[in-house]
């Protein structure tokens, strides 16, 4: 059978996996449609985690990223990872003994107000709008490489496998999808890393032959042999660095506080039934977030060092087969300004005649390893799950906040649950249609408005989540002034340079050195000196605010326990 | 005297402040401020900051979280806070 034959077949049979289990975990009450009853084991939620929070930008493109990044690319590897710790440590158990169902939820209830609780809405909406149009438009191009159909049609596809399952089944339908969708990516991602380090290195494990011996019995180290095929060819040393350390250091931060504030990360820890369920799973989500994460970085110095051997002032006329069918997808482009037949890929521009898409990185891994037609099927069906997964629980984060926060606990409060729940599916449908309209016709700024989405929750849910737990005395006006403060900051550093004046984006003119996609770690930190100083000068927050944030602290709640206490 | 909540909220502090410490000193630390310094040692083929940064702060970031675990069970139970 074909590419294209295995490539229908796999995408086929997962995503009538995915329906059969969306049709299965139908939601009956909005407690299903938000947080899946509150009944999800420990283990499915880990894996539902990792699913929901890689997406078709860590299955497709972060390998690819690092590999062209060399060393810089650990504030990905880092920042994507850390940022687990900040959540089971400082916020997962506590916001499960909260009890409640969303973000906005916890910052309205905590800072016992509407104006807090709209904020938070705002906050999140934008967030996931902003991250769930990269996975549509990430939909429609695996579709468009994989299966020849063009990338509208592919969106329109991925809409109603999303449309069907989130809709239907709400967080209930989306869990149990998700728990799916990890197998499938993890495997698809798994398997040509695996064949691809035995074919370099000969070790089974990618993670330890990256750090291995070539297997071309030269007894050289990959990471060596890298080193100086980099500088061979004009490019810095793949194991150095390029960019400052106060600005890897703040976008590292920026990344892994932004992953603990992010909405559709924290609501997953909601769905467990115990405080001790919401810690180890958030101990299975980072091991499953892992086993991808550290493959990565090998699969970036494999495909790196292949490459450049490969191209190494190679004759144009004796490429191997993959360089030249990807190609013909635009992923590759050879223009041979010298016109001598041999391909020069040089960091200068004027005399470089090779320009790579570092997609093809993990897209042509299992052409360059020679691996069997299948395989391709299988990472065409990882990406799909990849950006599936991650876009349904956008788009729940976004039908919870208009139908619960915003219509039932802001507008409308004697609203039957039966309406709610016809408003909850109403919303995830009207999300569906925007997410893909931007998928089809994606804004120019894409790569500029992850950096914006993460800034954002680094600098007003996590500030304002943390205090309110770790901080008795934190109150409205302490945190409203710290979110508004930390968000309109960090929107209008990111605003001013990559969208008014992008030709001032360089390290001279940014502060203290740091970039827009760091500047987020600065945003937390004024939220939170602001929200610290503004609360000591205002009133202390009620007594059974107080008194809740004492029980959020503890797994249990012990009655006899209050009344001894000397508060 | 304090109460049983706020003698096991100042324990789970403890435990936090520890953690996050280690946490800060293998990714901050090892694998971005001193990473130049650490890679003039070796692990194999890796140079030591190298391999902190993309590959050993991230196993380590999972173990503490196990770890946690572990710490904050034994202490629900001490304090008889653990859920049913």
């Amino acid at each position: 059978m074909g590419i294209q034959g295995w490539t229908f077949l796999i995408v086929g049979l997962t995503f009538a996996l995915y329906i059969g289990i969306a049709y299965l975990s139908r939601a009956g009450t909005t407690g299903d449609f938000y947080i899946a009853g509150g009944k999800v084991s420990p283990l499915a939620n880990g894996m539902a985690t990792a699913a929901d929070w890689m997406s078709a930008a860590s299955f497709i493109s972060m390998a690819g990223l690092i590999s062209f990044m060399g060393r810089d690319g650990s504030v990905y590897l880092m920042g994507w990872t850390g940022g687990y710790v900040l959540l089971a440590l400082l916020l997962a158990p506590y916001l499960r003994k909260f009890g409640k169902f969303t973000v906005p939820d916890f910052v309205g209830d905590r800072y016992y107000s509407r104006t807090a609780r709209l904020v938070a809405v705002v906050c999140a909406v934008f967030i996931s709008f902003t991250y769930v149009a990269g996975q549509m438009r990430g939909v429609g191009i695996v579709f468009s490489r994989f299966l020849e159909v063009d990338i509208t049609t592919g969106v329109i596809i991925g809409m109603i496998i999303v449309f069907f399952y989130a809709v239907l089944g709400g967080m209930k339908g989306i869990t149990y999808t998700q728990v799916a969708q990890y197998c499938v990516l993890i495997f698809a991602y798994l398997v040509p890393a695996i064949f691809i380090s035995i074919l370099m290195t000969g070790n089974v494990i990618p993670q330890i032959g990256f750090g291995g011996t070539l297997a071309d019995g030269s007894g050289e180290y990959l990471l060596d042999r890298l080193d100086g095929l980099s500088t061979e060819m004009g490019f810095d040393p793949y194991t150095d660095g390029s960019k400052s350390t106060i600005d890897v250091f703040f976008i590292t931060a920026a990344l892994m506080v932004g992953t603990a504030g992010l909405p559709h990360v924290i609501v997953r820890f909601f769905t467990v039934p115990k405080v001790k369920d919401a810690r180890i799973s958030a101990g299975y989500a980072l091991l499953f977030i892992a086993l991808l994460y550290t493959t990565a970085p090998a699969v970036a110095g494999f495909a790196r060092a292949n490459l450049l051997e490969t191209v190494d002032n190679a004759p144009y006329a004796e490429v191997p087969e993959w360089f030249t069918s990807w190609e013909d997808t635009g992923l590759i482009e050879f223009n041979d300004i010298d016109g001598d037949g041999n391909i020069n890929y040089t960091p200068d521009e004027s005399t470089n005649e090779l320009v790579i898409d570092p997609d093809i990185m993990v897209l042509a891994n299992p052409e360059i390893a020679q691996l069997p037609n299948w395989v391709i099927g299988l990472v065409a069906a990882g990406g799909l799950a990849a950006a599936l997964s991650t876009a349904a629980g956008l788009l729940l984060v976004i039908s919870t906040a208009v139908a619960r926060d915003l219509i039932r606990r802001t507008f409308v409060p004697d609203i039957t649950q039966q309406r709610e729940l016809l408003f909850a599916r109403v919303a995830a449908g009207g999300a569906v249609i925007v997410a893909g309209y931007f998928g089809i016709n994606p804004p120019g700024f894409v790569a500029q408005t992850v950096a914006f989405a993460f800034g954002l929750a680094a600098a007003s849910f996590f500030p304002a989540i943390l205090l309110g737990i770790f901080s008795n005395r934190m109150n409205k006006e302490g945190a409203i002034s710290g979110m508004i403060a930390g968000i309109v900051f960090t929107a209008a550093y990111i605003i001013y340079f990559a969208f008014m004046f992008p030709e001032l984006n360089n390290s001279e003119n940014w502060l203290f050195g740091i970039s827009p996609e760091g500047i987020g770690t600065l945003g937390m930190v004024i939220n939170l000196v602001t929200a610290l100083i503004i609360s000591r000068f205002t009133k202390a927050p009620p007594l059974e605010i107080r008194e809740m944030v004492e029980r959020i602290r503890v797994p249990r709640d012990l009655e006899k326990d209050s009344e001894t206490g000397e508060n | 005297m304090k109460t049983k909540a706020q003698q096991y909220w100042r324990q789970n502090l403890i435990y936090l402040a520890i953690l996050l410490a280690i946490w800060f000193v293998v990714s901050f630390g090892a694998g971005i401020l001193f990473v130049d310094w650490l890679d003039q040692f070796r692990l194999g083929g890796f140079k030591l900051g190298f391999w902190f940064a993309q590959q050993g702060s991230i196993y380590v970031f999972v173990v503490l979280i196990f770890v946690y675990v572990y710490l904050m069970n034994r202490l629900d139970k001490k304090f008889d806070f653990d859920e049913v």
